[in-house]
């Protein structure tokens, strides 16, 4: 217990330190350099504007974040311990190190951005949340924070992924949420935020969008980022116990980029490099350029005419055509890099981390794995972060059917 | 064509008695509401099979001015109607600049619009976009994921041009932004219905004439009443206090389900609706 405690004291601490580093701030016009911003209908400016200043007084407010703190604790179970991959990093000849946001409760690192939005949507007297969700994990997490705080939840999903990750979808029922599937487009994540946001301009009076990620209009990116800079102000304290020092390479992937930019934020103002692994068909930053959808200016994949095009990955969590505005600001000063890896290299580094440490991980995380397992030669000797940011219980019956075929 | 002559609005104040030029839209359309003309504006879908004959049968029936869509692949305003439109057209091969082409062919005595979403702009760049409007002859451009705060580049290079930028007013708006609104307005105030996307409703929404009442009271811009106006007899309720409305889903699904002349057909009845009195 005492433990517990002195590592959320450091955690504020860091936390504190970090909340006066103004770099990490976005621009009076929600912008990280040139990307981000507002891009949405006019019924919804208010309510951005809204949810901007509501958030802004909450997160300067002491109780606002005890509040969330001792939900963080008691209920999601944070902080999050590190693990050392003693096999796999003798095997890849690096220290690899994971941060364990997939023993969270409901298994992944969405729960702590899904309890601050849900604390802040009562805190405005909002008593819906409506989310989008890929993989099922945010719209898992979401139902969960609307039955602790005694929200309606309505959940837009891809009907792909509805079939997908039909356990996601029941136990999102089990939680009380409704689960709506959503047939246009692609079907996908996509398309969920798409009819998520649909929802929202028509029940913007009493319903709170709970965006499941660093993306959307001004101030989501920010705010999300915030409840999840926890992740990272946790490991940083975590690695000085563990190695002594900061590590080498921290180490997540990215779909929206949450995960991602949650444990960079306790690393930017170190030498680490960063490293966001995109699916080979979903890489926004390095086939994609700047353009605006659902809210923001991003790097974005579309076609000669700006058409959004469709993601195509092997985890329903990253197929998604865009990223959130703060990694392409990160990837354009060059202070974060995002390779791909493909499907194939994702199974391997799945059953790889199954089979050298017993632990299996979420797909998503697979990809932080392959990239990690591919560059291994060129980083010899050096220490690995990685975000395991999701358990891959959810996706044991795909990957069945995967290796059988 | 007459769509393509082109008047420069340059700084439109707020006083239409100082020495302006408006464009081609808010002329016509001053002009034809001090005559106690009410304004009707159909919504095709540009490139869906027929729109072009849609949009010819509307403008016969009575329509003064046709806005077009340029299908997008996310268009997060539009409900299921507009949004299937929309896809079939980009399935049929669609894109701005075949829409844009297949707008010269039009061949119509109103003024034109587009409806479009930003990213297409954006994508093309602010300055090739407008210029590309004005050489097909199109007078006006609605983006409705382009808010106030993010229109600065738009408004410019459309200004520059000489196309009109329609802004929309929402209900969710407090007094104090409908002045910003309606001053960055060009052509008319597109005064949006009620809290959602567009689609067809069973009854006008409270907040249509609300909202309408509001802008009518600060402006003398023509105000147009669209989104969930949803037949002739809501289109008659929203021009006792708005100047027009537009038509959307409703003159889509007539497309979808009836072709070219089941819209000039609705159009005729919208017309004769709002003209009664």
């Amino acid at each position: 217990m005492t433990l517990h405690d002195e590592e959320l004291r450091t955690a504020e601490r860091d936390a504190a330190r970090h909340d006066s580093d103004s770099m990490l701030e976005p621009g009076v016009d929600g912008r990280f350099g040139e990307f981000g911003g507002r891009f949405v209908p006019e019924t919804l400016v208010p309510a951005c504007e809204e949810l901007a200043a509501s958030f802004t007084e909450a997160w300067a407010d002491p109780v606002f974040r005890d509040e969330l703190t001792t939900v963080l604790r008691e209920y999601a179970g944070r902080p999050s311990i590190l693990t050392e991959c003693h096999n796999l990093g003798r095997q890849l000849g690096i220290r690899l190190v994971l941060k364990r946001e997939d023993l969270n409760h409901t298994g992944s690192h969405k729960i702590n951005n899904v309890l601050g939005q849900a604390l802040l949507a009562k805190r405005m007297g909002k008593t819906r949340l409506v989310a989008e969700t890929g993989a099922g994990q945010h719209g898992v997490a979401a139902a969960t924070a609307a039955a602790l705080l005694g929200l309606e939840c309505t959940v837009y999903m891809g009907a792909v992924d509805v079939a997908r990750q039909s356990l996601n979808v029941f136990r999102m029922e089990l939680l009380g949420a409704e689960v709506r599937p959503v047939e246009s487009g692609s079907r996908t994540l996509k398309d969920a935020v798409n009819e998520a946001m649909r929802d929202w301009v028509a029940t913007v009076g009493d319903t709170h969008y709970c965006l499941g990620s660093v993306m959307g209009p001004h101030p989501y990116p920010w705010m999300v980022r915030q409840f999840h800079r926890v992740i990272g102000d946790e490991a940083r304290g975590q690695c000085r116990e563990l190695l002594g020092t900061d590590p080498d390479v921290v180490v997540a992937c990215v779909g929206g980029g949450s995960n991602a930019i949650g444990i960079f934020s306790g690393f930017i103002d170190t030498d680490a490099r960063l490293v966001g692994v995109e699916p080979a068909g979903g890489a926004a930053v390095s086939r994609g350029m700047p353009g605006v959808v659902h809210g923001m200016r991003s790097y974005l994949m579309q076609d000669e005419y700006g058409q959004v095009e469709e993601a195509h990955s092997i985890s329903a969590g990253l197929d998604y055509p865009g990223v959130g505005p703060e990694h392409s600001y990160l990837a354009s000063i060059g202070r974060a890099e995002y390779p791909t890896v493909t499907d194939a290299e994702v199974i391997e580094g799945f059953q790889l981390m199954a089979r050298s440490e017993g632990i299996i991980p979420a797909l998503e995380c697979a990809h932080a794995v392959a990239w990690i397992s591919r560059t291994a030669p060129e980083i010899q000797g050096q220490t690995v972060l990685m975000n395991l940011s999701g358990r891959g219980d959810k996706d044991v019956a795909q990957m069945k059917d995967v290796l059988s075929a | 064509m007459s769509g393509a002559t082109v008047d420069h609005p340059g700084d439109l104040t707020a006083d239409p008695g100082s020495v302006v030029t408006l464009g081609r839209i808010e002329r016509e359309f001053r002009a034809a509401r001090d005559a106690g003309r009410k304004l009707l504006v159909p919504y095709i879908t540009g490139g869906y099979p027929g729109w072009q004959d849609a949009v010819r049968a509307a403008v016969a029936a009575g329509a003064d001015a046709v806005e077009i869509g340029i299908p997008f692949s996310d268009p997060v305003m539009d409900g299921p109607i507009i949004q299937q439109a929309s896809q079939a057209a980009l399935d049929a091969g669609a894109t701005p600049v075949s829409v844009l082409h297949e707008v010269r062919g039009l061949d119509v005595h109103v003024p034109l619009a587009v409806m479009t979403y930003y990213n297409l702009v954006h994508h093309a760049g602010e300055t090739r976009f407008a210029s590309s409007l004005a050489e097909a002859g199109i007078s006006g451009c609605i983006l409705p994921d382009l808010p106030l705060e993010e229109s600065g580049p738009w408004c410019a290079a459309a200004d520059a041009a000489g196309i009109e930028t329609i802004m929309l007013a929402a209900p969710t708006a407090p007094d104090e932004r409908l002045p910003l609104i309606v001053e960055r307005c060009r052509g008319f105030v597109y005064s949006v219905g009620l809290l959602g996307v567009t689609g067809e409703r069973s009854a006008l929404a409270a907040t249509a004439t609300a909202l309408a009442g509001r802008l009518t009271a600060i402006t003398d811009k023509p105000v147009l009443v669209g989104v969930g106006v949803s037949d002739a007899p809501q289109a008659y309720e929203a021009t006792r206090v708005a100047d027009g409305v537009i038509q959307g889903a409703s003159v889509v699904r007539r497309l979808i389900e009836g072709g070219p002349d089941a819209v000039g057909d609705y159009i005729a009845e919208v017309r004769a609706a709002i003209d009664a009195d």
